[in-house]
C-alpha cells in the first residue's frame, strides 16, 4: 500500500471520515505520521473553538473583576480562581460525571457528554479564566493619561471602552495573550485522556500518538512525530498572533512598536 | 472504623457517611493524598537541581554546552507536557533495561527490538519479575519522579536562566573589578542574588507543578484521581455493605475543592517569603517595602 493511498484511508481518519478499521500491525512511518496528523484536526477545532468564544468571556471576566458592583466582582473573581486554581486534568474529569448526571435528569444534556461539545464548553470557560486574568492585568495598566483625554473628548461609558480602554488592554496583554494561546492548543491533549471518551477511535493526535506506542512498544517513533506536529503548530499561532499583534500598534511609528519578546511565561495548567 | 459500623444497614445519616468514609477502601485515598505530597516534596528540589544545571549549560562558554543547555529548555515550550510524561515513562525504562542488558548479558546476539516487542534477557528486567509488589510499585513512583523531574527541570532552567540575566551587570562588572575569577563571580556575587528575581517564576511554576499531579494517573501510579475513579463507580449490594450509585461526581468535587485549597495556600505562603525577600533588595518592590515602612 502505497503513502498515497494511506493518506486518502486515513487522512480524516479521525472526523469519521474513510478507512473504519486502525491498522493493527506493521506500522509503516506514512501510517503514523498521516494517523497523528489527523489526529491534529480535533486539537486544532478544540484550540480554535476554545480561543474564539473564551476570548469574548475573557473580555466579560476582567471587566467584571475591575468592578466597582461588588456582586459582580466577587463573582468574576470566583470564575477566575476555580478554573485557574484546579487541574485542567480534574475538571475535565468532573465535568464529564457532572454531564453525565445530568444525562439521567434529560436527554437534552447528551451531547455534553460527547467531546466535541463538553469538553469545548470545559477549555473554553478555562481560557476565559486564565485570558481574563491576562486583561485584568492589562486593564489596570492602562495609561491613565489615555483615559483622560478621551473624557476630555466627551466620550463615557461604552463607546470610551470600545474605542479608547478596549484596543489598549488588547495592546497591553498581547504578548500573555499569545503565550495563553500556545499553551491552550497543548492543553486541548487532556481531553481524551481524561473521561471524554473517544466515540469509535476517533482521537486527538495523543490519542493515536499513545495507540502507536502501546502497539509498538516503541515511544521513539509516535511521540517525535506528534513533538514535531506541535512545534509547528506553536509557530503558526506565534506567527497570527504576531500579525494581529502588528495591526494592533499600527499607529505608533516603526521603532516605537514593541517587538513581540516571547518572554516564556508559564501559563501552563 | 468505628464501632457503631458493625451494621451500615442500621445507620443513616452523619453516622453512615463517617463509616462509609473510613473504609478500607477510602483509608488507600487518604494515603495516595500522602503519594502526592511525596511526589510535590522529592520533584520540587530535583527538578530545581535539574534547572540550576539547565541554566548554567546554557550559560556556558563552551558552545556545545550551551546549545544542550538552550535546546533542553527550548523543547519543553514547544510541545505539550503531556506527552512528555507519555515518552519519558516508556523511554526511560527501555534505556534503563537496555543499560542492564548490554552490562548483564554480553553475550546475547539476538535484536532487541523485534517487530512490535522489546526483548531484554531475563535478568536484565527492571524490576525483576520475582521482585515483590511494593518494588514494582516504588520502581513505578520512581519513574514517575525522574520524568516530572526531567520536564519541570526545564521549566526551571527557562526560570533561573532569564533570572541569572536579570541580575544587574554593574554587581558582575564590581566583581570582576576586585579581582574575582569568573566561578567566584557565578557562586558569590550571581546566584545568591538571582533568587529574588527567579522567585515569582519559580512559585508560579511550582502551581503548575501542584495542577500537574493528576496526571500520575496517567503514569500508571495508583494516585488519587485513580482512586476517585474507583471508589466513585457505583456499587451494587453483592459486593459491598456500602452500596451506591455513580458518585464520581461527587469525588472529583472533592478532589477539585482540594487542589482549590492547596492552590491557595500556596499562594499565601508564597506571598509572605516573596515579601521576605524582597526586603531591602534594590529592586522596585523592595524600594515600595521601604516607603511603606
Amino acid at each position: 500500500m502505497s503513502c498515497w493511498e494511506t493518506i486518502a484511508d486515513y487522512g480524516l481518519r479521525s472526523i469519521g471520515i474513510g478507512e473504519r478499521l486502525l491498522p493493527r500491525d506493521n506500522f509503516t512511518l506514512c501510517q503514523q505520521v498521516t494517523l497523528i496528523g489527523s489526529g491534529m484536526l480535533w486539537n486544532i477545532y478544540f484550540g480554535i473553538v476554545a480561543l474564539v468564544t473564551g476570548f469574548f468571556l475573557a473580555t466579560a471576566l476582567a471587566v467584571g473583576k475591575a468592578s466597582k458592583i461588588t456582586p459582580v466582582r466577587k463573582l468574576a473573581e470566583w470564575v477566575i480562581f476555580v478554573f485557574r486554581g484546579s487541574p485542567l486534568f480534574i475538571q475535565f474529569f468532573f465535568a464529564y460525571f457532572l454531564f453525565l448526571s445530568l444525562k439521567g435528569v434529560s436527554s437534552a444534556f447528551d451531547p455534553l457528554t460527547s467531546a466535541w461539545l463538553g469538553a469545548a464548553l470545559v477549555l473554553f470557560l478555562n481560557t476565559a479564566a486564565y485570558t481574563g486574568e491576562i486583561f485584568y492585568g492589562a486593564l489596570l495598566s492602562v495609561p491613565k493619561g489615555d483615559v483622560e483625554a478621551a473624557d476630555a473628548y466627551g466620550f463615557s461609558g461604552w463607546p470610551r471602552f470600545k474605542k479608547i480602554v478596549w484596543p489598549t488592554m488588547l495592546r497591553l496583554a498581547w504578548p500573555a495573550y499569545t503565550n495563553e494561546a500556545i499553551f491552550l492548543f497543548h492543553a486541548t491533549t487532556l481531553v481524551f485522556f481524561s473521561g471524554f471518551p473517544a466515540w469509535q477511535q476517533r482521537g486527538d493526535a495523543l490519542y493515536y500518538a499513545n495507540y502507536f506506542a502501546d502497539k509498538t512498544f516503541n515511544p521513539f517513533v509516535p511521540y517525535p512525530i506528534l513533538a514535531g506536529y506541535f512545534i509547528l503548530l506553536t509557530l503558526c499561532v506565534v506567527g497570527l498572533f504576531g500579525l494581529i499583534n502588528k495591526r494592533l500598534n499600527r499607529h505608533l511609528p516603526k521603532e516605537r512598536r514593541q517587538k513581540m519578546r516571547m518572554r516564556p511565561r508559564l501559563l501552563m495548567r | 472504623m468505628f464501632s457503631w459500623c458493625t451494621d451500615p444497614n442500621a445507620i443513616d445519616g452523619l453516622a453512615w457517611l463517617s463509616c462509609y468514609l473510613t473504609t478500607g477502601k477510602h483509608l488507600s485515598i487518604y494515603v495516595s493524598v500522602g503519594t502526592v505530597l511525596l511526589l510535590l516534596a522529592i520533584t520540587a528540589p530535583v527538578a530545581l537541581a535539574f534547572g540550576f544545571g539547565g541554566a548554567m549549560a546554557a550559560r556556558s562558554h563552551f558552545p556545545p554546552l550551551s546549545w544542550a543547555g538552550r535546546a533542553y529548555i527550548a523543547i519543553v515550550r514547544g510541545v505539550p507536557d503531556i506527552a512528555f510524561f507519555l515518552f519519558f515513562v516508556i523511554a526511560l525504562d527501555q534505556f534503563f533495561e537496555w543499560i542492564r542488558h548490554e552490562v548483564k548479558c554480553p553475550d546475547w546476539d539476538q535484536p532487541i527490538r523485534q517487530g512490535n516487542d522489546f526483548v531484554v534477557c531475563a535478568e536484565a528486567k527492571l524490576p525483576l519479575s520475582t521482585a515483590a509488589q511494593w518494588v514494582h510499585e516504588t520502581y513505578g513512583f520512581s519513574l514517575a519522579v525522574l520524568t516530572f523531574s526531567i520536564v519541570f527541570g526545564a521549566f526551571a532552567a527557562n526560570v533561573l536562566f532569564g533570572a541569572m540575566r536579570a541580575v544587574p551587570h554593574a554587581q558582575l562588572e564590581t566583581a570582576e573589578a576586585y579581582g574575582m575569577t569568573r566561578r567566584q563571580t557565578f557562586w558569590r556575587i550571581l546566584v545568591p542574588q538571582m533568587w529574588v528575581y527567579a522567585l515569582p517564576g519559580l512559585s508560579n511554576l511550582w502551581m503548575v507543578l501542584i495542577k500537574a499531579t493528576p496526571l500520575l494517573f496517567l503514569l500508571g501510579v495508583e494516585d488519587i484521581v485513580y482512586w476517585a475513579r474507583e471508589l466513585g463507580g457505583s456499587k451494587t449490594a453483592k459486593f459491598t455493605d456500602y452500596p451506591h450509585p455513580d458518585w464520581r461526581v461527587w469525588y472529583f468535587l472533592a478532589l477539585l475543592v482540594f487542589y482549590l485549597a492547596f492552590t491557595r495556600v500556596s499562594e499565601i505562603v508564597l506571598d509572605r517569603i516573596m515579601k521576605r525577600l524582597t526586603h531591602g533588595q534594590a529592586t522596585m518592590g523592595g524600594e515600595a517595602q521601604r516607603k511603606a515602612s
